[in-house]
C-alpha cells in the first residue's frame, strides 16, 4: 500500500514538471501577444485618434468606429484588393504546383536533377519580401533593366509604366508572391503525394488507367487534406500581405489606392495615431483569420486520425 | 512490341515537356537575382545606359560607396539584424522544445487543452495585436530596444508544432525514463540528453527562424525610429522613400544585395537540410 501511495507521489511530481515547462511560453505568450491583442480589442470601442497635434479621447463610443469603417467604403476596397492580388497570385501557384509536385513523384517520368529544382524553386522563399519588391522595383521601372530589354528585344517601342497601371501594379505583386510560393506549395504537395501508398496507383495502372485518370481519381481525391491546408493557410498569409504591397509603392498603393491591402491601412492607422479606427481594424481581421485558423486547426487534429 | 515502341516515345517528348517547363521556372526564379548579381558591377552611368549581361569593373566602387555611405547605414542595419536574429533563434528553439518536451514528456490534466490552445493561436497574425503591442512598449520605454523584437520569440507556437512532431516520431520516453533511474533531475535531463537528441529539428527551425527575422519588416518598422538601430528590411524601405531620381544606382543594387545574398549564400550551403524541413513541417503522422 505504501509503496503504491508512494509511486503514485512520484508521478505527480512529474506532472508539476510539465506545468514549470511551460512558465516560459506562457508567460512571454500573455505579455507580448494576448494582452496587446486584448487591449487592442479594447481601444477598437473608443474615440481615440490625433486631430494635428491634439489627441481627441479616449471616449468611449460603443460600436462607432466599427460603423464608421465600414461605412467609409474604404474597408470594402482595400479587402478586394488584398484579396484580388491573392488570388491572381495563388490560382497560378496552385496549378504549377500540382503539376510539378505530379511529375517529380511520377515513377514513370523519372525526371533527373529533381534536388536541383526543388532547391532552385524554394530559394525566393526565404529571401526578405522587402528587398525584393525593392528590386523588382529597381527592375521594372520606366527606365529600368525590364524595360532595357523589352525595347532591345523590339518587344514594345516605348516603355511600359508597369508601376502606374492598376494590373500592371498589381500583377507585379502577384508576380512576386507566384515566385515566392510556389516553390514551397511544391514541396508541402510533393510530400502529400508521397504519402499516397503506391500499390494504389499501380493497382488502377494494371487495370488499364491512364496518368491523367489515377491523378484525377486518386491523387487528388486523396490529397484534399493538404490541399484544403494549403489553400487556408495561403490565404491567411494573404490576407495579411504587407512588405511586397508596401515597399513597392511606398505605402501609398498606388495607382489610386489600387494596391493599398488591409494590413496597410491598419499600418497608416498606427502610424497616424488613429487608435479607435486601428482597433476596429484589428478586431475585423482577427475574427476573419480566426474563423479561418479554425479551418486549419481542424485539418490538423483530424489528420491524426 | 509496337505499342511499347510508341509508350516510350510518348514518354520522351513528356519529359522534354517538363525540363522546358521546369527550365523557364528555374530562369524566372534566378533571372532577377542574376540582374541585380551584375548591377552590382556596373556603374550609374551604365545602368542608365541600359541593361548588358556583361558584368561592369565597378564592383568595388560600388562597395565601398555602399559601406561608407553615412545617411544609409547598411552595414550597422547588417549587424543589428545578425543580432537580433540570432537571439531570436537561440530563444525560440530554446523554450519551443522546452515547451514541446512539456506536452511529449509530461503528464497532466490540462495537456489536451494546452496543445489545442497552442494550435489555435498558430495562425493568428500577430498585425491583429499591433496596436496594443505598439502602445504598451511605448509605455515600458522599449521603442527604439531590441527586447520587443527579442523575448516575443519564446512564445513560437509554429516551432512548437514543429519540435512536438519530430519529438512524437524520434524521442523515445524510455530515453528520459532510464535518465530518471539514473537520478537525472528533470531539468538536466532536458538540457544534457533530451537537447542533443532534438539536433536535426532545432538545425532546421534555426534556419527558418534566423530567415524570418532577418526578413521581418512589420514588427521593426514600429519599434525602431533611431538610425542606429534600424534592421537590414527599415533601410530597403528607407531607400524606396528616398528621391530615386538623385540616387547612385550601382550603389542602391549594391545595398538590394547586402540584404538578399547573405541568406542565398547560407541556403546553397544548406539547402539540402531545408528542402527536408519543409517537407517534414508541411505533413504530419
Amino acid at each position: 500500500m505504501g509503496t503504491i501511495k508512494s509511486h503514485k507521489g512520484k508521478h505527480l511530481s512529474y506532472a508539476k514538471w510539465g506545468y514549470i515547462f511551460l512558465i516560459p511560453f506562457f508567460l512571454v505568450y500573455c505579455i507580448f501577444s494576448l494582452i496587446p491583442m486584448l487591449s487592442t480589442f479594447y481601444y477598437s470601442f473608443f474615440e481615440n485618434y490625433m486631430s494635428g497635434l491634439n489627441q481627441i479621447g479616449p471616449n468611449f463610443v460603443g460600436l462607432a468606429n466599427y460603423a464608421k469603417l465600414i461605412s467609409e467604403g474604404d474597408l470594402l476596397k482595400y479587402t478586394a484588393n488584398t484579396l484580388i492580388m491573392w488570388i491572381i497570385g495563388f490560382v497560378p501557384q496552385i496549378a504549377v504546383s500540382l503539376l510539378l509536385a505530379a511529375w517529380f513523384t511520377n515513377s514513370r517520368l523519372r525526371l533527373k536533377g529533381q534536388g536541383f529544382f526543388k532547391t532552385v524553386i524554394y530559394m525566393p522563399n526565404l529571401i526578405m519580401a522587402s528587398a525584393i519588391s525593392m528590386l523588382f522595383f529597381a527592375l521594372f521601372a520606366n527606365d529600368g533593366p525590364i524595360n532595357n530589354i523589352l525595347m532591345d528585344l523590339g518587344i514594345t517601342s516605348e516603355s511600359i509604366h508597369f508601376m502606374s497601371s492598376t494590373w500592371g501594379a498589381r500583377g507585379l505583386i502577384a508576380l512576386m508572391n507566384f515566385l515566392m510560393w510556389f516553390g514551397n506549395t511544391t514541396i508541402i504537395l510533393m510530400a502529400g503525394m508521397m504519402g499516397i501508398d503506391p500499390s494504389l496507383c499501380e493497382a488502377a495502372e494494371v487495370d488499364g488507367a491512364t496518368s491523367m485518370q489515377i491523378f484525377t481519381h486518386i491523387t487528388m481525391p486523396l490529397l484534399r487534406p493538404i490541399m484544403v491546408y494549403t489553400l487556408i493557410t495561403s490565404l491567411i498569409g494573404g490576407l495579411q500581405m504587407f512588405d511586397l504591397p508596401q515597399i513597392l509603392t511606398n505605402g501609398l498603393g498606388q495607382p489610386d489606392r489600387t494596391t493599398m491591402t488591409l494590413i496597410m491601412y491598419l499600418n497608416n492607422h498606427l502610424f497616424n495615431k488613429n487608435y479607435g479606427m486601428a482597433g476596429a481594424l484589428s478586431v475585423l481581421i482577427f475574427i476573419v483569420t480566426g474563423a479561418l485558423s479554425i479551418v486549419v486547426f481542424k485539418t490538423l487534429t483530424s489528420e491524426k486520425g | 512490341m509496337e505499342k511499347e515502341k510508341s509508350y516510350s516515345a510518348e514518354l520522351r517528348v513528356k519529359r522534354a515537356i517538363c525540363y522546358f517547363v521546369l527550365l523557364l521556372l528555374t530562369l524566372a526564379c534566378l533571372f532577377p537575382f542574376l540582374m541585380l548579381l551584375i548591377n552590382t558591377t556596373r556603374s550609374h552611368s551604365a545602368i542608365q545606359q541600359g541593361f548588358s549581361l556583361v558584368p561592369g569593373g565597378s564592383l568595388a566602387a560600388n562597395f565601398n560607396n555602399t559601406v561608407h555611405n553615412e545617411t544609409i547605414l547598411i552595414v550597422r542595419g547588417m549587424l543589428n539584424s545578425l543580432f537580433v536574429s540570432t537571439a531570436t533563434v537561440v530563444l525560440s528553439v530554446y523554450f519551443s522544445a522546452m515547451t514541446a518536451y512539456a506536452i511529449h514528456a509530461y503528464d497532466f490534466r490540462i495537456k489536451k487543452a494546452v496543445m489545442n490552445f497552442i494550435l489555435l493561436i498558430m495562425t493568428i497574425p500577430t498585425q491583429v495585436g499591433a496596436l496594443g503591442f505598439v502602445n504598451m512598449m511605448t509605455a515600458m520605454n522599449l521603442k527604439n530596444t531590441y527586447i520587443p523584437l527579442i523575448v516575443p520569440a519564446i512564445a513560437a507556437p509554429a516551432v512548437f508544432f514543429f519540435m512536438k512532431q519530430y519529438m512524437e516520431s524520434s524521442l523515445p520516453l524510455e530515453i528520459v525514463e532510464a535518465a530518471r533511474i539514473d537520478g537525472s533531475g528533470e531539468f538536466y535531463t532536458f538540457n544534457a540528453i533530451v537537447l542533443p537528441l532534438l539536433k536535426p529539428a532545432i538545425a532546421v527551425q534555426a534556419i527558418f527562424g534566423f530567415v524570418s527575422s532577418w526578413n521581418n519588416y512589420f514588427t521593426p518598422a514600429l519599434m525602431l525610429t533611431k538610425a542606429e538601430k534600424k534592421t537590414l528590411p527599415l533601410w530597403i524601405a528607407f531607400l524606396r522613400s528616398a528621391d530615386f531620381a538623385k540616387f547612385d544606382m550601382g550603389q542602391l543594387y549594391m545595398m538590394i544585395a547586402f540584404s538578399i545574398f547573405p541568406v542565398i549564400v547560407i541556403y546553397f550551403l544548406l539547402s539540402k537540410f531545408i528542402v527536408q524541413g519543409v517537407a517534414l513541417g508541411g505533413v504530419k503522422g
